[in-house]
């Protein structure tokens, strides 16, 4: 299962974090520190997984942007690759053209779609039309 | 959205608040324009205003204000416990907006185990589960359960998830999926509602929807991986069906895990699995998927020629594939779970492997290493370890380490199983330890001690290496080589009869540049010192019994009598020079004398009158030094062997000829009484000798420590490492050792390296550079310069397949203690198997209460009395037609004992009547014996009733219609 998300700039600045196992507040910060010091120094030409503990990071970067997912050992890193760019398929439709500033700005937007698409670290929805399909209908309610 | 305030309520006490508050916007806007260096204060001052705001009654502008914390505590870390109860008040809110700002905070801040309102959402969690209220607000519901859900909270909400994962409820719930994966939290916090839930939960798996079956299939990959996957063995043939009909990737893949977990488990089941699983592998083009095959095989099946053939090729094109370094990762990850009857495979990729050592990517670089150590035997250890250690002088400082570590590991492995030549591995270890990015000392250190303790036949290379090391003066200054050095000393000390020139051993123990080693190595060498002056004498006294005897024997040959008289004259002389050098150098020995002395002694007899002398007289100038050394181990040490010389030279005999060495006997007493001391040969201590030693009785060992833990915590700034026993001030003490040391370091470190052609830096440095430490060793190395990928592919050459080899020389013994038992399990693991236990077996005893017993067939299943169940089990009963044929058979056999049973089932008081039975059953399967008789504990422990049907044996893992 995934254990957590992270959206970290270059700087490791959180954008975003969201845990499916209950940490302690400085225990998370401690994850955060070391996973963006983890994948922020690879070559891009280096492979998108990475030891963490006794996870793994799947991670990927896009522009300024590292999407980091820790997931268990056995898990099929190819998979939650692609998972990570499904998600971020999302947002760019969802925001046209996302940047780092608009999940700045509409950071309970962003928890969202996340929640839309993983739900107790398993993967809820593979379908993007279908998201996108459900957000919309949240925005009509609001 | 987040942007309008509040105007809505009449005035309270927080209106001017609630007019103008600041939006979210606002407060980002404001925190992305700061000057550099305000953010706290920013911070701290949004805080006071939301704590101020957030105690609003007006919903809108506690709202805005939980939102803004909300997103400070998320991407800022600011806490946001604190307001845990004022998400809990905004929850029963009838706007959309205003629960889900609740929800996110709550499901963001709340912690299952420190957050003490969990309790009192309860009653809201279960009205927004209800079907009646809107699906939104159940699924917002769902998610805060699946992340702040407590095992009390998982207990009282389990019946109310029961609506949304029911089938029946119609049109069925759209948040089915959901459900399902909170259902799988909600298991595993709290093993006890699994009765209520595990059905459900396999019901899902045939329900139309893709996304429920998707739900399903993880959340029972989830459970096999986590925990004992034998219960949902049972399931298989559900699996089994969705593996044929389902066309997602996503699906595919977490059923393959299922199956890599459930086929080594059951031969018939693997054989079933091959053909899909190829027509996978072939078909496919999703990598994931095809990676996820390669896998389900090479874990599950590997007995599947086919299956592992198609695989293996998999595998070679994952690493042929040059411009996706994640497939090249990957491929060696898979090799690696080959075990070694598949060692081909590797051995077909071998170049691919070996080349994958000089990867950019550290990650790969480390998963050939792993994989090549996996392939390492004791026919090609050899070459194999000698090409790594010296790859590893020119690869990084931490893939260097992860070699030497590969190496260490492999070779130290189950008391150097794949060692035969142990002459060659300790001089490897001696090559390792002078790699210049060694940070290994505390391995090498352990084998080194560890192979002397253990392999006698070892002894005379290891005093070797040891010597080789001890003499270096450039290693001792490297702090991560003193362990190494440590062990160097102890070795060259206990096994000093091995020494060829034991003079040189003193000298290099006591060199100038010791004094940079920590004070525990330098007790070490002094020790060894000691035992040397033993070891020497001793000889040296046996040489002249020996002599003493033979000319009392055989008179003619006075000649050998009259050169020890002539030399013991000579000695004499040199001995009366030497003792007063000492005096009027000061304690410094050095000139030539002394040298021109040794050079002449080394081509003789080691132990002669004259180098006796000598040796005692370094040994006492360097060592009265330390006789005032601040710590005590070394101060201890050097005034033991100043004791021991003193107590030599008291001898009145010492002074006059040989022949008195032997007439009165006192030195030869002391020595010998000394010598018996050390004689004793040390083995290796089993590591459950403690364990062994019975407890007197009336012996209290731990009570009166408890006082103890309170002491230390109070003053824990004093470890007792660092008392000094020392009379002296430590500062004092200090300068006054250095200003001694450095004055003699120079001359005596030159005439050291002088003496052993050893090493030389330019002498003009050599006299500033006393203390800052030179590299291990040179990097250019002689006989390792070929280029890197050069010795790769020499490596390639390799072969990597195990094979008889004779060797030149047998094995030499290794000495083993407690074969099996030394592997200990630490308490934490087993806390978290214990609970893992707890939830397969609550899963068991559902699975097994429901569908029969022992045995139990397909057909059983089928005859459960439970009406839901037959509703339901007619559709399943369709879906594994496929095999049903098959199962007919076996079916008539158990039928009538199945029904049998299952009547006492109905009626669970009966129950008991069937003990005998039970036992019977028991005795044939004798495999799940074990496991059943946990399970009757487990059972005593469960207060449920229903828990208590299924005291019966447990079933077999027989599927009859997998057959």
């Amino acid at each position: 299962m995934i254990r957590f998300i992270l959206l970290q700039n270059r700087q490791g600045k959180t954008r975003l974090a969201k845990y499916y196992v209950p940490l302690e507040d400085s225990e998370m910060h401690k994850v955060e520190y070391e996973v963006h010091r983890l994948v922020v120094n690879r070559d891009p030409k280096f492979t998108n997984f990475v030891e963490f503990r006794t996870h793994k990071i799947i991670y990927r970067r896009y522009a300024g942007l590292f999407f980091s997912m820790c997931v268990d050992i056995t898990d099929n890193e190819l998979a939650y690759l692609e998972c990570i760019h499904l998600f971020v398929e999302i947002l760019d439709h969802f925001f046209s053209n996302v940047c780092e500033l608009d999940l700045v700005f509409n950071f309970h937007k962003v928890y969202l779609i996340l929640d839309e698409f993983i739900l107790a670290g398993e993967l809820q929805e593979t379908s993007k039309k279908a998201i996108i399909e459900r957000m919309g209908e949240l925005e009509k309610q609001e | 959205m987040a942007g309008g305030s509040s105007s809505s309520t009449a005035s309270t006490p927080s209106l001017v608040d609630s007019l103008f508050q600041r939006s979210l916007d606002d407060l980002i806007k404001s925190l992305r324009s700061q000057l550099a260096g305000t953010e706290p204060v920013l911070l701290s001052r949004a805080l006071a205003e939301i704590r101020r705001e957030i105690r609003s009654s007006d919903p809108d502008t506690k709202a805005i204000a939980l939102q803004k914390l909300t997103y400070l505590s998320s991407l800022y870390g600011l806490d946001a416990s604190w307001a845990a109860f004022h998400a809990l008040e905004l929850l029963p809110s009838s706007s959309l907006l205003h629960k889900r700002l609740a929800y996110l905070a709550a499901s963001l801040s709340f912690h299952p185990s420190t957050t003490d309102v969990i309790p009192l959402s309860t009653h809201q969690l279960r009205k927004d589960l209800s079907p009646s209220s809107p699906p939104h607000f159940s699924s917002l519901a769902l998610h805060l359960l699946s992340l702040s859900a407590s095992p009390d909270l998982a207990r009282h909400l389990a019946p109310d998830l029961l609506p949304l994962l029911s089938p029946r409820s119609s049109p069925p719930s759209p948040l089915r999926p959901k459900a399902a994966a909170v259902a799988l939290r909600a298991l595993s916090l709290c093993p006890d509602v699994v009765p209520l839930l595990f059905k459900p939960l396999v019901d899902c798996l045939s329900s139309p929807d893709p996304r429920v079956v998707s739900a399903a299939v993880g959340a029972f990959a989830e459970l096999a991986s986590s925990g004992d996957p034998s219960p949902y063995l049972h399931l298989a043939p559900e699996f089994y069906r969705v593996l044929a009909d389902s066309r997602s990737n996503w699906i595919l893949i977490k059923l393959l895990k299922i199956f890599a977990r459930l086929a080594p488990l059951e031969p018939r089941l693997a054989a079933r699995l091959v053909d899909p699983l190829c027509d996978l592998l072939r078909r496919s083009s999703a990598q994931s998927l095809v990676f996820e095959c390669v896998r389900t095989v090479f874990s599950g099946l590997p007995d599947h020629d086919r299956a592992v053939r198609l695989a293996v090729d998999k595998v070679r094109e994952f690493l042929a594939s040059a411009d996706d370094p994640n497939l090249r990762y990957l491929g060696l990850r898979a090799l690696s779970m080959l075990g070694p009857p598949h060692s081909w495979a590797v051995e077909e990729s071998r170049e691919a492997v070996t080349r994958s050592l000089a990867d950019p990517d550290p990650n790969i670089r480390r998963e050939a290493l792993r994989l090549i150590m996996g392939m390492v035997f004791d026919s090609n250890v050899f070459e194999i370890s000698i090409l790594l250690v010296n790859y590893a002088l020119k690869s990084d400082p931490i893939f260097a380490n992860d070699i030497l570590d590969a190496v260490l590991t492999t070779c130290g492995r189950n008391v150097y199983e794949l060692i035969v030549d142990f002459d060659w591995y300790v001089s490897l270890l001696g090559e390792m330890a002078r790699n210049p990015h060694c940070t290994r000392g505390e391995e090498i250190e352990r084998q080194l001690v560890d192979i002397g303790l253990r392999v006698r036949d070892a002894r005379p290379e290891l005093v070797r290496v040891a010597r080789d090391l001890l003499i270096d003066p450039a290693l001792l200054g490297n702090p991560f080589l003193c362990r190494i050095l440590s062990a160097a000393a102890w070795v060259s000390g206990e096994y000093v009869e091995f020494s060829r020139k034991p003079l040189e051993l003193v000298e290099a123990l006591l060199q100038p540049r010791t004094s940079l080693l920590p004070p525990l190595v330098r007790a070490v060498y002094i020790q060894a010192v000691f035992k040397v002056i033993v070891f020497c004498f001793n000889t040296y006294i046996d040489q002249l019994e020996i002599s003493q005897l033979s000319s009392l024997g055989n008179s003619t040959t006075g000649g050998a009598s009259s050169v020890i008289e002539s030399k013991s004259a000579a000695a004499a002389s040199c001995i009366a020079d030497g003792i007063t050098g000492i005096e009027s150098n000061d304690g410094i020995a050095t000139g030539d004398k002394p040298a021109s002395l040794f050079s002449s002694m080394e081509n003789k007899d080691p132990f002669t009158y004259e180098s006796l002398t000598k040796m005692l007289i370094l040994i006492e100038t360097a060592v009265d030094l330390l006789a005032e050394n601040d710590e005590v181990e070394v101060q201890e040490r050097a005034r033991n062997v100043l004791g021991l010389i003193h107590m030599l030279r008291e001898v009145p005999t010492w002074k006059t000829e040989e022949q008195g060495f032997i007439k009165d006997n006192r030195i030869g007493e002391i020595v010998n009484l000394l010598q018996s001391m050390f004689s004793e040969e040390l083995g290796p201590v089993s590591v459950n000798a403690q364990k062994r030693v019975p407890v007197p009785e009336g012996l209290v060992l731990e009570e009166n420590l408890a006082n103890l833990a309170w002491t230390l915590a109070e003053d824990d700034t004093a470890p007792s490492m660092s008392i000094s026993f020392s009379l002296r001030s430590h500062q004092h003490g200090e300068t006054k050792d250095d200003a001694v040391s450095s004055v003699q370091s120079t001359s005596l470190l030159a005439e050291h390296r002088k003496r052993h052609g050893l090493y030389y830096l330019p002498a003009e440095k050599d006299e500033t550079e006393s203390n800052d430490y030179p590299r291990a060793n040179d990097p250019l190395l002689p006989a390792s310069q070929g280029d890197a990928s050069e010795d790769l592919v020499r490596l390639t050459d390799q072969s990597m397949i195990p094979r008889k080899v004779k060797h030149s020389k047998p094995r030499p013994v290794v000495i083993k203690l407690d074969e099996g038992d030394a592997v200990l399990t630490s308490p934490l693991t087993a806390v978290k198997e214990s609970k893992d236990d707890l939830l397969s077996g609550a899963i068991h005893d559902v699975l097994l209460g429901k569908e029969g017993k022992p045995s139990s067939s397909q057909k059983r299943y089928l005859d459960k009395s439970s009406q839901r169940r037959v509703k339901d089990v007619s559709d399943n009963g369709e879906s594994i037609s496929l095999s049903k044929e098959n199962l007919d058979l076996g079916d008539k056999e158990h039928r009538s004992s199945g029904s049998r049973r299952s009547k006492h089932r109905s009626h669970g008081k009966e129950r008991h009547r069937s003990p005998q039975k039970n036992e019977e059953k028991e005795e044939k399967n004798h495999r799940n014996s074990t496991r059943s008789s946990h399970h009757h504990e487990r059972h005593k422990h469960r207060q449920r009733g229903e828990a208590l049907l299924n005291v019966a044996p447990q079933a077999p893992v027989i599927q009859d219609f997998l057959l």
